[in-house]
Formats: C-alpha cells, sequence, structure tokens
C-alpha cells in the first residue's frame, strides 16, 4: 500500500480505478479516461495534486539562495505572489526535478515538486540551505486541488466565499493567500483554472463542493494526456538526472543571463553549449495507424536514432502524439518502431493544443 | 462485477472464445479486460489467412494508457477480422462479447476449446487476481 492523500476515501467512494503513481495511492480514472479529459478542455475538470509537496523557504536570504539552486532566475519575480517554472539541476547539469517557485515576500518563497522525487528534492534543498541560512519546511498538511478549463474559475467561485472575487483578480502565473485558501491561476493542462491549496481537513468537503458545482472529477489519466498535448514535460519520463534541460526542450526555463550569476549546473551546461548539444527534444505525430509510446525507438534517415520519451493518444486531436529526444540535425521527418515496424511520424512545434484548440 | 457470460470459454489473460454453429470460433476479449484497460483507442487485428497457434500472440489492443497483447485461445486460421475496429475501437468498450470482436478463426483441433476455462473457471481466475 502507498501513501494516501486526504482524499484517498473520497477518490475510492467514487469508484475511482486507483494506481500507484511514485509511492502514492492514486485515482487513474473515474470511468473514461477520454471524458475527463474532454470535460477539461470543454467545461471544467478537477484533479487531486496533493501528492505533490509544497515547502516554504523562508529567511531573509531566500531569493539569494534560490538564485544560486534554481537554473532559472527568481530574480525575474518583482510582484508578490508572481510564479516561476525551474529546473533544478545536480553540478553535472542533468535535472533533479522541476517546480515551480511563488514569491511571497522577501523573506518567503513557496516551492511546488513532484511527488516521486519530494524526499530527494528535500535533502537536496536542505544541502546549500545552510550558508544562506534559510529553512526549509515541508507543508505536509496541505492538501491541493487542480480546478481546469474555461468554466474552471466561474465553477469554483461559489466555493471559495468571500475571497471569491480577489481570486478572480489573479492574473495568470499568480497566486495568493486567501483565508485559509493558496490560491493560484496556474496547471498542467492548458488550460485556464486555479490550483487551490487548502488545509489537509478541509479538502474532501471542498471537493464536494466542486463536484456539486459540476465540476468533473478527473485522474491522472486525464492529467497526463492533457499535459501531452499542452508540451508540458513530465518528470521522469521526458527529463531525469541523467539529461541536461538543454537536451529536454527547458532551454526557456535557464537564465544564462545575467552572466555572472552562478547557479548550480551552470559550468556543466555552459560547456554542453560550447560543445554543441548533441540532442533535442521534439514533438511528434505519428501519421501512420498506431499509438507513440515511451521508450519506442526514433529513427532519423541519414542522421542517426532517437527515443521516444512520452507518447500518447491525444483525446482531442484523436491521432496519437508524443515527445521524443533525438540527435540535433532531425529533420521533419522521422520513423518509429511500433513492435518492428518502423511508421512515418512528422516532427511538429508544441504545444499541440492549447485553451481548448488544435494547434497542430 | 464485471458481466461472464455462461456460454463462452476463457483464457486467464482475459480473452473469450466462442464457438459458433458453422464450426468457427469468435475470439475477442473479456468485459473486465476492457474495463481494465480503460478506453481503447487503437485495435490490431491479424489478417485474414494466417494462422495462429494456441496461446500465440493474435492481436493487439491499445488504450489512452498501454498496449496489449491479445492471445489465440486456440490454433486455427484465420477468416475473418473486425474491420470495424479500425475506425471505431471503443467497440471492445462498448460491446465486448458482441460488436467488440475480434477475430474468426476456423480451428484445426476443436479439443482445444475443451482445454479453456468456463464462466466459473473465469469468475475464480479472476478473484484469485484479486478483483
Amino acid at each position: 500500500m502507498g501513501f494516501k492523500t486526504p482524499l484517498h476515501d473520497t477518490h475510492v467512494a467514487a469508484g475511482a480505478r486507483m494506481v500507484d503513481f511514485g509511492g502514492w495511492d492514486m485515482p487513474v480514472n473515474y470511468g473514461s479516461q477520454i471524458e475527463e479529459h474532454h470535460a477539461v478542455r470543454r467545461d471544467a475538470g478537477m484533479f487531486d495534486v496533493s501528492h505533490m509537496l509544497i515547502a516554504d523557504v523562508t529567511g531573509p536570504r531566500t531569493r539569494e539562495y534560490l538564485r544560486y539552486l534554481l537554473a532559472n532566475d527568481v530574480a525575474k519575480l518583482k510582484d508578490s505572489g508572481k510564479a516561476l517554472y525551474s529546473c533544478l539541476l545536480n553540478e553535472a547539469g542533468g535535472v533533479v526535478d522541476d517546480l515551480i517557485v511563488y514569491f511571497i515576500n522577501e523573506n518567503w518563497f513557496r516551492v511546488v515538486v513532484n511527488a516521486g522525487t519530494r524526499d530527494k528534492d528535500i535533502a537536496w534543498l536542505k544541502r546549500f540551505a545552510g550558508p544562506f541560512g534559510v529553512d526549509i519546511k515541508p507543508r505536509t498538511d496541505l492538501a491541493m486541488i487542480a480546478v481546469q478549463g474555461p468554466n474552471a474559475r466561474a465553477k469554483a467561485s461559489t466555493l471559495l466565499g468571500s475571497h471569491a472575487a480577489a481570486a478572480q483578480e489573479l492574473k495568470p502565473f499568480f497566486g495568493r493567500e486567501l483565508g485559509p485558501y493558496f490560491v493560484s491561476r496556474t496547471g498542467y493542462t492548458g488550460e485556464d483554472g486555479w490550483e487551490i491549496v487548502m488545509p489537509a481537513a478541509d479538502a474532501p468537503k471542498f471537493w464536494a463542493g466542486l463536484k456539486a458545482a459540476g465540476v468533473a472529477e478527473c485522474g491522472l489519466g486525464a492529467r497526463d494526456t492533457l499535459r501531452l498535448e499542452a508540451g508540458m514535460n513530465l518528470y521522469g519520463n521526458d527529463m531525469d538526472e541523467n539529461v541536461s534541460p538543454l537536451e529536454s526542450g527547458l532551454t526557456w526555463t535557464v537564465a544564462f543571463d545575467p552572466p555572472e550569476r552562478d547557479f548550480v549546473g551552470r559550468a556543466a551546461l555552459e560547456a554542453l553549449k560550447q560543445g554543441g548539444v548533441p540532442r533535442k527534444l521534439v514533438g511528434l505525430v505519428l501519421e501512420d495507424r498506431g499509438v507513440l509510446r515511451g521508450h519506442q525507438k526514433v529513427v532519423a534517415p541519414g542522421v542517426g536514432e532517437g527515443e521516444l520519451t512520452s507518447g500518447t493518444f491525444s483525446p482531442t486531436l484523436e491521432r496519437s502524439i508524443g515527445f521524443a529526444r533525438v540527435p540535433a540535425a532531425t529533420g521533419e521527418q522521422v520513423q518509429v518502431d511500433i513492435r518492428g515496424k518502423l511508421l512515418a511520424a512528422r516532427v511538429v512545434k508544441y504545444p499541440f493544443v492549447r485553451n481548448g484548440k488544435a494547434l497542430i | 462485477m464485471s458481466s461472464i457470460p455462461a456460454d463462452l470459454k476463457y483464457l486467464d489473460s482475459h480473452e473469450w472464445a466462442r464457438l459458433e454453429s458453422d464450426g468457427t470460433v469468435t475470439i475477442g476479449i473479456s468485459d473486465h479486460a476492457q474495463g481494465a484497460l480503460g478506453d481503447l483507442v487503437f485495435v490490431e487485428v491479424p489478417e485474414v489467412g494466417k494462422t495462429l497457434s494456441k496461446g500465440g500472440a493474435a492481436a493487439v489492443v491499445e488504450s489512452v494508457k498501454a498496449a496489449s497483447d491479445v492471445y489465440s485461445p486456440v490454433s486455427g486460421e484465420v477468416i475473418a477480422a473486425n474491420e470495424s475496429l479500425g475506425s471505431s475501437p471503443e467497440l471492445v468498450n462498448q460491446d465486448p462479447y458482441g460488436n467488440g470482436w475480434l477475430f474468426k478463426l476456423k480451428p484445426s483441433n476443436k479439443a482445444e476449446l475443451e482445454q479453456l476455462l468456463d464462466a466459473k473457471g473465469y469468475e475464480k481466475a479472476l478473484e484469485a487476481e484479486g478483483h
């Protein structure tokens, strides 16, 4: 048996199919995964993301500490509540984890990290904390529900009572403490919506309220097809400790400027850039019939070989899409080895889908 | 509880086989299997004329989540494949024992049918798996 979120019994009572995810007992779907996917693209869906770890980083030198620890630069965070996506790198430039960091005030930043890496991440954060005198506090007392979709904010507002108006004013990629909640306009689906943090004990009632407001229960299955359509990386699939962000489609998240800012992994990334980054992460659309899956071999004719890092059937596009790590010189046409047959796939710019609209 | 029709034979790997009145055998996957896989999005059926052996990989069903091999419960030659699954793989979810059939065989050894599980045996196999 794995770890359980405060909503575990709620999921089981709703008839969810539970699976292990990074050591956590989580709902993969409540019925049709494809219907859950469409609910988020067309209306509103909710996900229990309480397995992810929230940690508060506090102390007067928190910004300085995070500027050294993160590959993206928290100097970009000037307004209270603003969020930033960043990789946490090791000295070799490999990805320890990816995370979201919120700037709340100069003495308090909040990070949200992946479930499967939480212990490793906390150890990593603490390892560098000493010289900066910052305190790292895992908030296992909190639960988090993501409400996503074009109607998500309207439907979830009713649950926030007197805080609804302030929540509605949040701009994309901003979060704010509102009474017992921390509401942020963020997500992992490519749709508008909020991620709402609350005391663990409040989560079952909040979830039931959202359900009554017409928000569909969605599992990790739909979460994965939504994030892939939205062109978002999944840690452990698309990048890990053995690969750099420059080969994972995450170059945009590495702040090389200003050049005088040192950060963990910087020297390794500079060396990699100098020698020429050998591989890149690309989006693929399968042109033949079949389904792309992680670890399938990709053949780039005349160039070399690569591998699918994620692949699925896209419910919105009704065809198969994926990410692959391939040689840097790979052109537009590749082949994918699916059960011994080489099928045609096209390299495309992603995201594949954003705000309900196909982009390819 | 998933449906397990009493007139069919089963493999513990969740395939069903039905002996038709003309002596052919129709094969599909069980209601339990379609539920466990979730929404099917791709089905690869065997080519007509192919010879299959009992227990050999015969077809592939893929859901959003994963791909699974389908094994032939008996040996024989493929005489028909359900081509409508090419555009409508969801038929397997909607009607696993009817319109969601996968392929038909002309069995080479009918005695192999007797070696398969009956409905009670399959139900026990599911219980043993913890369902």
